[in-house]
């Protein structure tokens, strides 16, 4: 089973920015274990633009689809046989990037 | 109720969760396990009383639940692969090697309560699912619309499902904080029983109590060297112990120090001071639940208020504040300061506790008895006022507003 493992930053309070030796090593230790299928960090949200062409015409916006303090600011995919073993690695990922970790399932 | 009824309900009490947990590893689903043990049990009631009661009902009934299960994959023809498996394991496999314990009633319980799904839906899951409980019946408990209480447990076996959350005993390492989950579950089961909330609700609802209790008592039979398992069982029995003696004629809560002593349950209050007991002998330092459940035995030991061993108390509540700092531990912790150094220092200490427990009602409730021991009427009469503001329980209502009543 595939879970998107979601790292979430805070605007008013966010995690340290010497991690990248860390996530390295953990990412590592992903692909030797079998559990990474892919992984990519984000540029921050003033990058985002949205596109809406539900209508007649394609509207384009400058910035995220949600205006919070909390953003997403990078992904992994994970292959893991349940959701106790993907807890337990997101328990290790949360200390690693020094970020709250959102775990959810593919459908 | 005839003989073949009782047999249907008994083996309802009993076996449900076996059902359920068996049916639950063999197929790899909750939700055709729960429907199959559901469809085995109307079949029962349909069978038995012709073809008699089986000589082993709980074999019978997986027997017949497994077959249902079997029937309903098979009409799903888009299931093609559960099918196979299904049909593969059919015939008396061995249950697979498992972590700590081996029984799948564990499992079921520990995945009701995984740390993944929300508290109140653990507390759905569990009484429905290891329980046996009906929707309207837990919708009932926790004062909620039955279809709320529906799409809860629709939801939490929807992620069960969508999230891969294992349906199994957690390994050795996880297992002291997975298991302190399921003791939390089952005391808050037993606490809404013990003090039912809401306007029109009994004071006391003893179907939960004595299922948080069954339930309880089955988690000791599977792990029955988990001193807090143990711990929390004596608890729940010594508190049982006493409802005899806790609503009066006039449907009002009485009080610890009011109570008829001689109405309470003897035999379950020799089983908690054995259980308790047992802890001590152990010598393992006890946790919140083995400490609670003692000073329950200190206060069931005595003859009446006066004779209560206080220092004990004390003590115990001393221990209990090391490992549990909270303002409601320290607020109980008062009331035995109250009886050994006098209502004043006790009135001080818990002053301090004010802003963190402001809304809470014991905490009103406690100030306002220990004002009417020192003679300050009026004041009093206010804590009365603000405890029964917030109080949400009738016969504590009823038990507040007579004691405010009196202050003249």
């Amino acid at each position: 089973m595939q879970y998107l493992v979601s790292v979430i930053d805070d605007k008013e309070n966010p995690g340290s920015t010497d991690r990248q030796p860390a996530i390295s090593e953990f990412n590592d230790r992903l692909i030797a274990e079998g559990y990474w299928v892919f992984a990519g960090g984000l540029a921050d949200t003033g990058a985002a633009t949205v596109v809406d062409n539900r209508g007649e015409r394609a509207v384009v916006t400058d910035g995220p689809f949600l205006e919070s303090k909390e953003y997403l600011a990078g992904v992994w995919v994970w292959e893991a046989p349940d959701l106790d073993v993907a807890l337990k690695l997101a328990t290790e990922a949360s200390k690693v990037c020094d970020r709250k970790i959102e775990v959810r399932p593919f459908q | 109720m005839n003989d073949v009824e009782e047999a249907v309900v008994r083996a309802h009490r009993e076996e449900w969760a076996r059902v359920v947990a068996t049916l639950t590893r063999r197929f790899g689903d909750i939700d055709v396990a729960e429907d199959a043990a559901a469809e085995a049990f109307a079949t029962a009631v349909e069978r038995w009383p012709s073809d008699g009661v089986p000589p082993a009902p709980g074999a019978w009934l997986t027997t017949t639940a497994t077959r249902k299960a079997i029937d309903r994959i098979r009409r799903e023809s888009k299931r093609d692969d559960k099918q196979k498996e299904a049909l593969t394991v059919y015939d008396d496999d061995p249950p697979e090697p498992l972590g700590a314990i081996d029984d799948d009633r564990l499992r079921l319980i520990f995945t009701c309560c995984h740390p993944a799904l929300a508290t109140e839906a653990r507390l759905a899951l569990t009484l429905r699912m290891v329980g046996g409980l009906t929707v309207p019946e837990i919708a009932r408990a926790f004062l909620v619309a039955e279809t709320t209480m529906g799409q809860r447990i629709t939801r939490a076996k929807a992620k069960i499902k969508a999230a891969r959350i294992p349906y199994r005993v957690p390994s050795a390492e996880d297992l002291p904080t997975r298991v302190s989950g399921v003791l939390a579950v089952l005391f808050l089961v037993f606490n809404e029983g013990y003090l039912a909330t809401g306007p029109d609700t009994d004071p006391v609802r003893q179907d939960l109590t004595a299922e948080a209790i069954r339930l309880t008592r089955l988690i000791r039979t599977l792990l029955p060297d988990d001193g807090e398992v143990t711990g929390l069982l004596a608890l729940m029995l010594l508190t049982e112990a006493r409802r005899p003696a806790r609503v009066s004629a006039t449907g009002e809560l009485v009080a610890l120090d009011e109570q008829n002593r001689g109405a309470w349950d003897a035999e379950l209050i020799a089983e908690g001071h054995r259980l308790v007991r047992e802890r001590l002998a152990a010598g393992v330092a006890p946790g919140r639940y083995q400490i609670l459940a003692a000073i329950n035995a200190v206060h069931t030991s005595a003859r009446d208020m006066r004779d209560t061993d206080w220092s004990q108390v004390l003590a115990l509540y001393n221990q209990l504040i090391r490992l549990d700092p909270s303002p409601v531990v320290a607020l109980n912790r008062a009331i035995a300061v109250a009886e050994l150094d006098g209502p004043e220092v006790a009135l001080a200490a818990i002053d301090r506790l004010e802003p963190e427990l402001a809304g809470y009602h014991p905490f009103h409730a406690t100030r306002a008895d220990l004002l009417r021991r020192l003679g300050r009427g009026a004041d009093s009469r206010a804590a009365y006022d603000r405890a029964i503001e917030l109080a949400d329980n009738t016969a504590e209502t009823a038990a507040l507003t007579r004691r405010r009543d009196q202050l003249g």
